[in-house]
């Protein structure tokens, strides 16, 4: 599998004094205040904090399912505040892979299915899918379930099916969201050792968001600490 | 996403939620079965009424005469009105000309006229009409008891059932005899002056035997000038050779050639109700007087386009109820789907992307409600003809078909189901387009 070529040195994602605010009620929540920051191209980044620091609405930020209140968020160059939300779910589509806590794969579908759904939304040619799904799927080891639903699959088997669906689409950033979270210890060991190859053999670039910092330390290259929507460190692991 | 994926995603959400979805499906059907079947029935209506009128033979028929060229009252208020144009005889030389128009069928004059029979050697008075071949399809025919005319010069001739009854007991065992139609037949006198020019003609009885052959019930009404009432009918081209005294004989006689033969009136039969304006319009460009009934089926055509119009509103009325089935089911499927539609916008769907899975959605339960509506309407047509048929059998009267499903109604009654799902698919899909992925995908 290959993804668009990141170029090395260059910031795969910038974020320039970003800020995100609720209102709930009549308090308002700064979720993300403030926030600069810059991910090279095959970074493997852990943003660790604990619940409500923020973490997880910077990477939504970063992924184009939500708009900062102020600020810049760029892409490879391309400032996603001044996107269309077409203009978004192209970048979602073709830019960035997700994968999340709960899985969030469609129940009714096999595993094949929802691995193919991506390339449905990118207008892949058919002839090329099959191919396609494959190859996603064997390099997260599930060749054999194939035909499974997520319901016949185990919970690390399911977190593989999702890390199969968000790379299908060749993305050059893979977003994940707490990704171990519903994990037991072995088996989010296992999805770490996948995202690290990923991170190595492909070159792309890996946002994590979790909060288990012992676990960021031995796979991420460089953690950033958030709190009360502040960044509150940044640095590499030694 | 392409046409063909997304209809393949939108057919298994259809599947998944199989239940509802047919339940809606079958409040549609319902409501296209209510709106085709309230259709079909003013359809059938209207063909029905115009199928009996077209067999009076009244609206494709033109009827002309001379023209009239008596002043009237305007052109005499005029102190110098223009020469008044000479009237053109209505003879055999127009009969040919009005035969060779296009789209005519036959021309062929009005011949009526009061006489005597002699039927088992008793006298009876009656009227005599003759019936042009193309009169067969006349709904009088329909129901007669014997048969039609053999021929077009047959010596045959069949009786309205008042006259049979007259004749016989039981009346229908009149058929197969024979009648002595008794008559005045013109003569022309040979010219006395040696100018070659006819002094006259003379009036001579005379006698033809003619076979009773049917019975009919009521009269045919052959045209515009057969409104009197006949009671023994024999083939025109045989009225025509007995040559019997008319009204018109007396204006003949004043002419310069007595012997020429013209006509009261002629009518001309046309393929269709369609061909009779611009035969009309030629007929008065020769220099006849013609009238047809074009204006009353037009407003015949008015009368039913308004009774359907209120018929579909009436119809259409359970398919919108309908509709708010579909918005409900959607609703609803949003609500379940919620999840869903932020893990497809995770994934890189667009907000046109979701919108258009919704409406695809709505369309396929507003194309299946839709056949199967048609189906259904269709089979109400077909029980309402049934029990209409019974009916009309108890009191011995023939079939009819009072409702009608032409391709055009099953077009467009699929067409509106469409619409109308989709009209009703177009806020539960704007909706969950605009559904926050981040807030969807936190929905539990």
């Amino acid at each position: 599998m290959t993804t668009s070529a990141p170029i090395p040195g260059q910031a795969a994602i910038r974020l320039q004094q970003v800020t995100r605010h609720y209102q709930m009620g009549e308090t308002l929540v700064r979720a993300a205040d403030n926030v600069t920051l810059s991910i090279g191209a095959g970074e493997f980044v852990a943003l660790l904090g604990s619940s409500g620091s923020g973490k997880s609405t910077l990477l939504n930020l970063m992924a184009g399912l939500d708009r900062p209140t102020s600020g810049a968020i760029f892409a490879h160059d391309r400032n996603l505040a001044e996107m269309s939300s077409e203009e978004l779910a192209k970048h979602r589509s073709h830019t960035i892979g997700i994968v999340f806590q709960a899985f969030n794969l469609l129940p009714r579908m096999t595993l094949e299915e929802n691995v193919e759904l991506p390339l449905r939304l990118a207008e892949v040619e058919r002839s090329e899918r099959t191919s396609r799904v494959r190859e996603a799927v064997d390099r997260v080891r599930l060749s054999a379930r194939l035909t499974h639903r997520p319901s016949e699959l185990s919970g690390g088997e399911q977190q593989r099916a999702a890390l199969a669906r968000a790379l299908v689409n060749k993305p050059t950033i893979l977003l994940a969201d707490e990704p171990t979270g519903n994990l037991d210890s072995a088996t989010g060991d296992e999805i770490m050792l996948l995202l690290r190859e990923i991170n190595e053999t492909l070159g792309m670039t890996i946002v994590m968001v979790t909060h288990e910092q012992p676990r960021a330390e031995r796979f991420a290259h460089r953690l950033i600490l958030m709190g009360d929507g502040k960044l509150v460190s940044d640095g590499s692991v030694s | 996403m392409k046409g063909r994926d997304l209809a393949e995603l939108a057919a298994r959400n259809l599947r998944e939620a199989a239940l509802r979805n047919s339940l809606t499906t079958v409040g549609i059907a319902v409501g296209v079965a209510s709106l085709v079947a309230m259709l079909s029935l003013g359809v059938g209506l209207q063909n029905l009424a115009s199928d009996r009128l077209s067999r009076t033979g009244l609206f494709d028929a033109i009827f002309v005469t001379a023209k009239p060229n008596t002043p009237s009252l305007r052109r005499m208020e005029n102190p110098s009105p223009a020469p008044l144009a000479p009237v053109r005889t209505l003879d055999d030389d127009g009969r040919h000309q009005l035969e060779a128009l296009p789209n005519v069928v036959a021309v062929y004059p009005e011949i009526r006229f009061p006489t005597e029979i002699h039927y088992a050697g008793n006298p009876y008075a009656t009227v005599v009409s003759g019936v042009a071949p193309s009169d067969r399809n006349d709904g009088a025919f329909d129901q007669m008891k014997g048969s039609f005319f053999s021929g077009p010069s047959a010596d045959e001739a069949i009786v309205q059932v008042e006259l049979a009854r007259q004749l016989a007991t039981p009346p229908e065992s009149v058929i197969g005899n024979q009648v002595i139609l008794r008559y005045a037949e013109r003569q022309a006198l040979p010219a006395e002056s040696g100018g070659g020019k006819s002094d006259g003609y003379s009036i001579v009885p005379r006698e033809e035997k003619l076979r009773i052959v049917g019975i009919i019930e009521t009269d045919p009404a052959g045209g515009f000038g057969a409104f009197g009432r006949a009671r023994l009918f024999i083939p025109l081209k045989v009225a025509e050779t007995l040559r019997t005294a008319q009204t018109n004989d007396l204006r003949d006689l004043l002419r310069d050639t007595p012997s020429k033969r013209t006509y009261d009136s002629l009518t001309v039969r046309l393929t269709g109700a369609s061909k009779v304006k611009d035969a009309e319009d030629s007929i008065k460009q020769m220099g006849f007087a013609a009238y047809s009934l074009l204006d009353a089926t037009r407003s015949l055509g008015l009368v039913f386009a308004v009774f359907d119009l209120f018929l579909g509103i009436f119809g259409s009325l359970a398919l919108v109820v309908a509709s708010l089935g579909i918005i409900n089911t959607l609703v609803m499927a949003i609500l379940e789907r919620r999840r869903e539609i932020g893990i497809l916008k995770a994934l890189g769907a667009a907000d046109g992307d979701v919108r258009r899975l919704f409406f695809v959605e709505a369309g396929a339960m507003g194309l299946l409600g839709g056949i199967f509506g048609v189906l259904i309407g269709w089979l109400i047509g077909r029980a309402i003809n049934f029990g209409t048929n019974i009916y009309l059998a108890r009191r011995d009267l023939p079939a009819i078909s009072v409702t009608a499903v032409p391709w055009w109604m099953v077009a467009a009654a699929i067409g509106f189901s469409i619409a109308v799902s989709l009209v009703a698919g177009m806020y539960p899909a704007s909706r969950a387009a605009k559904l926050d992925p981040v807030q969807a995908l936190r929905y539990e």
